[in-house]
């Protein structure tokens, strides 16, 4: 157990960089989620505290040592692959048990710590099988379960369940967490899942061309993105992004959409935004779920317009709207009893409580 | 056409007026046109190769003169000579250095050539080629020169540290050595690329995996690499044996057999009897025993390639 360090880490391939200077701090028992879109970096930082990639510049420190030049062997961690990696010739107990024969652990403590590797993580029957006669979701479960054995200070997985289906994929996430809160060792785990990311992690790194955009809790990112990138990224569906100008009219603060939908700001927000030169380009920020049906009793900030819908999606549990506001898509989330029909035209609700505003030019959120 | 072909075969059964239809049907079955379609191969095999072997195992019963039946008699004759058991000797020892030579070779320089960049490599393993591809009776000529006792290079250039002149060919220890090295320089290319094949079918993550597993290189390679490439490895060491083992072309331009038989293997011996020496029916008995022990390599690669098949 460790924590581990990144200084100023940086990763270049001839003349392309591929992560631009990360600082990142793991506590010693965290559970971190690396996530961003495919090529934003994350895999080569996991490799690069692996051992397998060398780093270009910066420092990486596992409990408290520097390991720039340590090779992977000698870092004390264990890695879990997307394809698993496990070594088709051996059965399940010897390729869980292949680190510590490489250190000649006496034979009785690698039965015992095989043993219970095995039942902790459900695969005792399957011990003397290979690869080959494992479904996804048990070779899964072997790696972990080679990971588990070597006790190592700290857990690396790389994108672990994209090759599981969905239903699968969902199951494991969930044995994931379980064995964490067994086994507690320090965990960096990547994805481009932002589900994934949201479930599992203490905290969530959101990586973008190379760089760290934000750290946070799950809800942090939730609720307080710090970025357009961000705020896009974590949710779904997407959160809506619309072109909007701030305006006074009477004395109040109003946000203009279109040229017939203004709605005057609740007072919490318009005290936030109030500074703001009313000449700036601005994008209003909006989860599908703070767009619903409208009705009588709405409360205070929530604001009510006519739209005429041009998709509609029945989920089930609710139903995906999607509309256009001046050329605009927007998706909401109404009752799957509103009524909601396509070309229909329909009155729906925002609720500016849980708006965002951010600077169009600079994504930055305000 | 399945389910024609799935109808009963009434042949046998059919009245006269119906005979000609079941004509028709036999033609439209998809076995039938199968046959139809490789019967030139077939034919063309027949000719060339079964017409040959049983040939030639007629002639192996005959006498000298061609003109007697003898029975096993040629065999019996061989058995007792002296030559023979040398020749069954040095075709062993000729093959099995000569494979293991050229697998282990080969495997070195499928691993120089698999870490060389991917940009470079394309040159590298075509240059690497070259032995394999070149006509070995061309190359062995030209070998052929390099080991001439007095004038060739390699004793010229062993001269300035003071060394030889080796009778390349001329010793019967150094002859063996020299049609085997031969023999590895011509084959060890078709190891390293069926290696380097195999090699770069080991996914890089299993090596990864091992890194991170604390294996050093060397575990790496026994543990990863070799289990991963066994079945390559099996299949090209016997089919590599059956070609060695049946070689004619080095071992009769570099020394004929000689010296005092010293290098014959079974071809070239059977060559020397049979053509050279007139006695046809002692050649081919000569031959054909390499039916045998080419058969069990044979039988060892089919079920080999039958157990990969039934494993996929």
């Amino acid at each position: 157990m460790a924590d581990v360090a990144l200084r100023k880490v940086v990763k270049r391939y001839d003349d392309v960089e591929a992560v631009r200077g990360i600082d990142l701090d793991i506590a010693d028992h965290e559970f971190i989620v690396l996530v961003g879109p495919s090529g934003c970096g994350k895999s080569t930082t996991l490799r690069m505290i692996a051992g397998l990639e060398d780093i270009s510049d910066g420092d990486i420190m596992i409990g408290g040592d520097v390991v720039n030049d340590v090779p992977p062997k000698d870092r004390d961690i264990a890695m879990v692959f997307q394809n698993y990696a496990l070594y088709p010739h051996m059965t399940v107990a010897e390729n869980m048990s292949f680190g510590l024969r490489l250190k000649h652990y006496p034979k009785a403590e690698i039965k015992a710590r095989v043993t219970e590797a095995a039942r902790l993580l459900d695969i005792t029957d399957l011990i003397d099988r290979k690869p080959k006669q494992l479904s996804g979701g048990q070779r899964q479960r072997v790696a972990m379960g080679r990971a588990i054995v070597r006790n190592p200070k700290v857990f690396l997985f790389d994108e672990p369940l994209s090759n599981l289906d969905a239903k699968l994929r969902v199951q494991m996430r969930i044995e994931i967490k379980k064995v964490h809160q067994k086994v507690r060792t320090t965990t960096v785990y990547v994805t481009h899942d932002q589900v994934e990311a949201m479930t599992l992690a203490d905290r969530v790194v959101v990586m973008n061309k190379g760089r760290i955009e934000q750290i946070g809790t799950p809800n942090e990112l939730y609720h307080k993105p710090a970025t357009r990138f961000v705020a896009g990224f974590i949710g779904s569906p997407a959160m809506n992004f619309l072109p909007c100008r701030l305006e006074d009219v009477g004395g109040t603060l109003q946000i203009r959409l279109t040229d017939r939908i203004a709605f005057a700001l609740p007072p919490a927000r318009a005290a936030r935004y109030n500074t703001l030169p009313r000449t700036e380009k601005l994008l209003l920020g909006i989860r599908p779920e703070h767009l619903t049906e409208s009705h009588a009793h709405l409360g205070p900030g929530v604001e009510s317009f006519d739209t005429v819908l041009d998709v509609t999606e029945p989920m089930g549990m609710e139903t995906l709207v999607y509309f256009g506001l001046d050329g605009t898509p927007v998706c909401g989330r109404v009752d799957p009893n509103a009524g909601a029909k396509d070309g229909a035209p329909m009155r729906l609700a925002m609720d500016l409580n849980n708006m965002h505003l951010l600077n169009e030019a600079t994504g930055a959120v305000l | 056409m399945a389910d024609v072909a799935l109808q009963p075969d009434r042949v046998g059964t059919a009245q006269p007026a119906r005979k000609r239809s079941s004509l028709q049907k036999a033609l439209k079955r998809k076995s039938t046109a199968a046959f139809l379609m490789t019967l030139p191969l077939i034919i063309l095999i027949a000719l060339l190769v079964l017409y040959p072997a049983f040939y030639s195992l007629h002639l192996a019963t005959l006498n000298k003169s061609m003109q007697r039946f003898v029975g096993l008699g040629n065999f019996e004759f061989l058995f007792k000579r002296d030559t023979f058991w040398l020749v069954v000797k040095q075709s062993c020892i000729f093959a099995i250095t000569a494979v293991f030579f050229k697998a282990l070779i080969g495997f070195i320089v499928a691993h120089f050539v698999h870490n060389i960049p991917a940009k470079g490599q394309r040159k590298w393993r075509g240059m690497l080629l070259v032995p394999w591809v070149i006509p070995p009776a061309m190359s062995t000529l030209a070998w052929l020169w390099l080991f001439d006792p007095s004038y060739s290079a390699f004793n010229y250039t062993l001269s300035f540290f003071g060394i030889g002149p080796i009778p390349w060919t001329g010793d019967a220890a150094w002859a063996r050595f020299s049609v085997i090295l031969v023999n590895v320089w011509y084959g060890a290319p078709f190891f390293m690329i069926m290696y380097l094949a195999s090699l770069k079918s080991v996914p890089e993550q299993l090596y990864e995996a091992a890194a991170i597993d604390g294996a050093n290189w060397w575990q790496r390679i026994w543990y990863v690499t070799l289990p991963m490439m066994r079945n390559i490895i099996a299949i090209t060491t016997l089919f590599s044996l059956i070609v060695t083992f049946a070689n004619f072309d080095i071992v009769r331009i570099l020394t004929a057999g000689g010296p005092l038989d010293h290098t014959h293997i079974f071809a070239t011996w059977a060559f020397r009897i049979g053509i050279e020496g007139s006695d046809i029916p002692l050649g081919a008995s000569v031959s054909l025993f390499m039916v045998p022990i080419l058969a069990v390599a044979a039988i060892f690669i089919l079920r080999d390639v039958n157990k990969r098949g039934n494993e996929a």
